[in-house]
């Protein structure tokens, strides 16, 4: 099914020239995004590192002005540091970019502030390896969910349903970080128009609407230990408008302005 | 006779609604804007972010347009001569604002471009520098063999 899909043009597959440069065969890639978590990132690694399931893990620098990137190296992972910042989603797309061209199986992603739980990424893997697409960890299946601002439950809320209704699935938790992607769901988000702020609920329509299968799983998320929060007062206005016409859009959108759709993961 | 007309009679005088057909023309002006912006997004030639701003004109456009009242009570506080001005006024104000928030866009944009092409280029000393220490180092275990059976 997947190859028929890439004949549509849908799914990009590796160029044929691939193969004879990198040979290495990969399994998974855990991406983890960073911005200004020198502090953070350390710890985080380091926590995975120490479960010892086999992963190679990939820190995306998005720009940080402080440690972050050293931080990161230090603690054992492989960094890929942007020039300067080009937000979450942009940092999250490098990684599957980079997952995409080193021909990995699947990848996991979780964010490096510390908030998510490393011990449950094998429920990720375990759904991966249950045949799902995309595992979505999702903070409000297992009831206890960190205190955030009324706003941002709300839109949370929001877009959980607004994905439900459209994909006709139950979705809890459409922007959640902790994630597990097959190799077809990796394919399918390396397109150069991936989101470059906050990945919500449009691509997880994309995913359905590419024929992916979606499936959520209980994680567990600790409240923030200081540092800044992504989310602040006016830019939730501007977010709402952009998910509006983004999803407004969604069914008709062109998924590139040029010919090529993907030219970050597939150039040579 | 001109004296007779004070400042104030002519600028009363003039403040009157718009015309329907002034008022149909910036209607009509608001909805081919925004079914434009929506078009240029779709098409992913206009980002989400640059849209809001035009979408917010062809709505405060068509808000004025068709809230008479609003329209005469800004005009009067602006001491505009009649109402289409205060339109035009507008629209140059935001096309002022608009101009220069895109200086300000371009001068980080040219920044960050210079700043790519410094990179790359530095990228691309290192690695042909990297290649030709490469290809030297291969080059010397190649012959290598070669010098040790000579001298046995």
């Amino acid at each position: 099914m997947a190859f028929s899909l890439a004949l549509a043009g849908r799914i990009p597959t590796l160029p044929a020239s691939f193969g004879r440069r990198e040979r290495v065969r990969h399994q998974t890639l855990l991406i983890i995004p960073a911005y200004r978590e020198a502090s953070r990132v350390g710890d985080v690694v380091r926590a995975v590192r120490s479960l010892g399931l086999g992963l190679d893990v990939l820190v995306v620098d998005d720009g940080s002005p402080d440690a972050t990137a050293d931080e990161a190296r230090a603690a054992g992972a492989r960094v890929i540091s942007h020039p300067y910042n080009l937000g979450y989603g942009s940092a999250l797309h490098t990684g599957y970019c980079h997952a995409f061209r080193h021909g990995y199986e699947q990848v996991l992603q979780m964010d490096a502030d510390g908030q998510h739980d490393a011990t449950l990424l094998p429920r990720l893997l375990a759904a991966l390896a249950d045949g799902a697409d995309v595992a979505l960890g999702s903070r409000y299946l297992e009831g206890d969910a960190p205190p955030s601002s009324l706003a941002r439950r709300l839109g949370t809320a929001l877009f959980a349903k607004i994905a439900s209704l459209w994909i006709g699935q139950r979705i809890t938790d459409p922007t959640s970080g902790f994630q597990g992607l097959s190799k077809r769901a990796l394919a399918a988000v390396c397109t150069d128009a991936f989101p470059e702020d906050y990945p919500d609920c449009d691509v997880l329509i994309d995913h359905h609407r590419k024929g992916l299968r979606l499936v959520e799983v209980a994680t567990r998320m600790h409240a923030r230990k200081g540092g800044v929060s992504m989310h602040r007062g006016l830019r939730i206005a501007w977010y709402g408008y952009k998910m509006f016409l983004t999803l407004l859009l969604l069914p008709i959108r062109r998924p590139s302005p040029s010919r090529r759709p993907d030219t970050v993961a597939r150039w040579s | 006779m001109i004296a007779a007309l004070s400042t104030t009679n002519v600028a009363i005088a003039e403040l009157t609604p718009l015309l329907a057909r002034q008022r149909t023309v910036a209607l009509v002006l608001a909805l081919v804007l925004t079914v434009l912006v929506f078009e240029l997004v779709r098409r992913r030639k206009l980002r989400e972010e640059y849209s809001v701003v035009w979408i917010g004109v062809a709505a405060v456009v068509a808000g004025l347009a068709l809230e008479q009242d609003l329209l005469q009570t800004l005009s009067a506080w602006i001491g505009a001569a009649s109402s289409v001005s205060t339109l035009f006024f507008g629209a140059l104000l935001f096309l002022f604002a608009l101009v220069l928030q895109f200086s300000v866009r371009l001068s980080r944009l040219t920044l960050r471009h210079k700043i790519l092409g410094q990179r790359l280029a530095l990228l691309q000393e290192e690695l042909e520098r990297l290649r030709g220490e490469r290809a030297a180092s291969a080059e010397v275990e190649r012959k290598a063999p070669l010098d040790r059976d000579e001298v046995a």
